[in-house]
């Protein structure tokens, strides 16, 4: 398994063809208190960088853009109930869909953790 | 906007106790320290202490001040009593608001308090109209705090004795730690508190008494956005504006009856016109169904998609668990229970007119228990 980021903040973790979307600690500590969440529904198909679901904190309402292309699997509705779990567990329990990836090429073009990390400081 | 952002006195003070700091009416200021929800349901339960030192102090004195500033002002000043602050509203000739503010009759002048962001254009509006014989001081030497919640009067009478003794909207001298201190009980949260302004030159000395009590918090201008929405208190620069006025607003209490009725204030005619006919569009609250939160600039859509009205500020109330907004809708949806279509973000909501506060006011009034 295998986790690249974007510079809009989004992580995916990637198995075969098959990958996790979410957003980084980083991207939910900006946010503040995320209240609501909407993700795609299974059998969407998403673009590399195209719009894929939304997170609202209190101050400021967000879209996520989809790291790579593919069709959903599944969206989190455990996020959708409970979208404190954005806060609370970003990289894990907080995830926003998963989907089957066309174009594994598309993943060379993100960042590992440690660019992640540097991309970040710098900001 | 260009500008640098500019320091207030309790800058340093406010990074020290991890903050995030934004840019707000040229100001650097905190948005948050632990997080928004966190900080508004401390207030709501408990005590946080706000640093409100943007805002402009001003004092106008001389020769009648009380005839001058109702000349640009629709509050009845002749019947003011000391040391009671009262709400009014700076407006232009077509009865639009140039800015809201605090007017507290002290002895021979007026204080006031006005917007951190308008008070450059309220200071050269007041001395453009203020006759000879009236001065005005900004008073940039003094710094304002609010401390707001249910436990402020402890922590505050436990440093000012005498402070649980005022009631809602009415003021005093007092002294906290030997620094003479004008404070009001009064605020922008719903909750019953204070605001205390205080030398700029011990602003951090105070702060750190307040602080230090344990009912106390420092909160940022995040939560001090969300508890004024559940107050259903309208915000400078996006439920009021130069376009905007005081009948509109829905804030016919601060035209005070006398003056309603006798005028001699910008815009009288506009407001006397709107007052007998009602005007053309209200400020209303909504309750927004679902879980998204509706945000200022949303539009108000009617049945064939038009734009009818705006949404001026929305968000999510952390203490209703609820998205809630103010807007601007046509005075015959304003009635409570109307239902108004929302269009934002490429979808369309569903708001429904609420009485507003959303969150009941917990003051404490005079004579109450």
């Amino acid at each position: 398994m295998s986790v690249y980021y974007t510079k809009e903040h989004e992580w995916v973790s990637v198995e075969g063809d098959s990958a996790t979307v979410g957003i980084t600690d980083f991207a939910q500590g900006q946010l503040g208190d995320v209240v609501f969440v909407e993700v795609p529904e299974a059998g969407k198909t998403v673009a590399q960088g195209g719009e894929a679901a939304v997170v609202e904190s209190v101050k400021a309402a967000s879209d996520v853009y989809s790291p790579v292309s593919g069709i959903v699997s599944e969206g989190n509705q455990a996020v959708v109930d409970e979208p404190s779990l954005v806060n609370t567990d970003p990289e894990g329990e907080g995830w926003f869909f998963k989907l089957t990836i066309s174009d594994n090429h598309e993943l060379g073009g993100l960042m590992n953790a440690e660019q992640y990390q540097e991309y970040c400081t710098a900001l | 906007m260009s500008e640098p952002e500019q320091r207030l006195p309790l800058d340093g003070w406010h990074r020290a106790r991890g903050a995030r700091m934004v840019e707000f009416a040229g100001y650097a200021m905190p948005i948050q320290y632990e997080g928004i929800i966190a900080e508004h349901k401390w207030t709501r339960s408990s005590a946080g202490l706000f640093d409100v030192s943007h805002m402009g102090q001003l004092i106008v004195a001389g020769d009648d001040p009380e005839k001058a500033l109702e000349a640009l002002l629709p509050a009845d000043l002749a019947i003011l009593k000391d040391a009671r602050p009262k709400y009014s509203l700076l407006l232009n000739e077509e009865g639009g608001i140039i800015d809201d503010l605090m007017v507290t009759r002290r002895g021979e002048h007026f204080y006031m308090v006005v917007n951190g962001a308008t008070k450059t254009g309220d200071i050269a509006h007041l001395e453009a109209r203020l006759p000879r014989g009236v001065v005005l001081d900004h008073m940039k030497e003094q710094a304002l705090l609010a401390l707001q919640g249910p436990k402020a009067v402890d922590a505050l009478a436990r440093l000012v004795p005498g402070v649980e003794e005022l009631t809602f909207m009415t003021a005093g001298l007092f002294r906290i730690d030997g620094v003479p201190a004008w404070i009001s009980r009064s605020g922008y949260t719903g909750e019953d508190g204070y605001e205390i302004s205080v030398p700029a030159a011990e602003v951090a000395r105070i702060a750190d008494l307040l602080a230090d009590q344990k009912e106390v918090k420092p909160i940022g201008l995040g939560a001090r956005d969300s508890l004024r929405l559940e107050a259903g208190l309208p915000l400078y620069g996006h439920d009021l504006d130069q376009h905007t006025t005081p009948v509109e607003a829905d804030l016919v209490f601060a035209l005070s009856k006398r003056r309603r009725a006798e005028g001699g204030f910008p815009g009288w005619h506009r407001i006397a016109k709107e007052l007998a006919e009602g005007p053309i569009r209200k400020r209303v609250g909504l309750a927004i169904e679902g879980r998204q939160p509706v945000r200022e600039g949303a539009m108000v859509v009617d049945g064939e998609g038009n734009e009818v009205g705006t949404v001026t500020s929305g968000g999510f109330s952390p203490s209703l668990e609820a998205p809630i907004a103010m807007a601007y809708v046509p005075l015959d949806s304003s009635a409570g229970g109307s239902r108004i279509s929302l269009a934002a973000r490429g979808k369309i909501f569903t708001g429904t007119v609420t009485a507003m506060p959303f969150v009941p006011h917990r003051y404490k009034r005079k004579g109450a228990a």
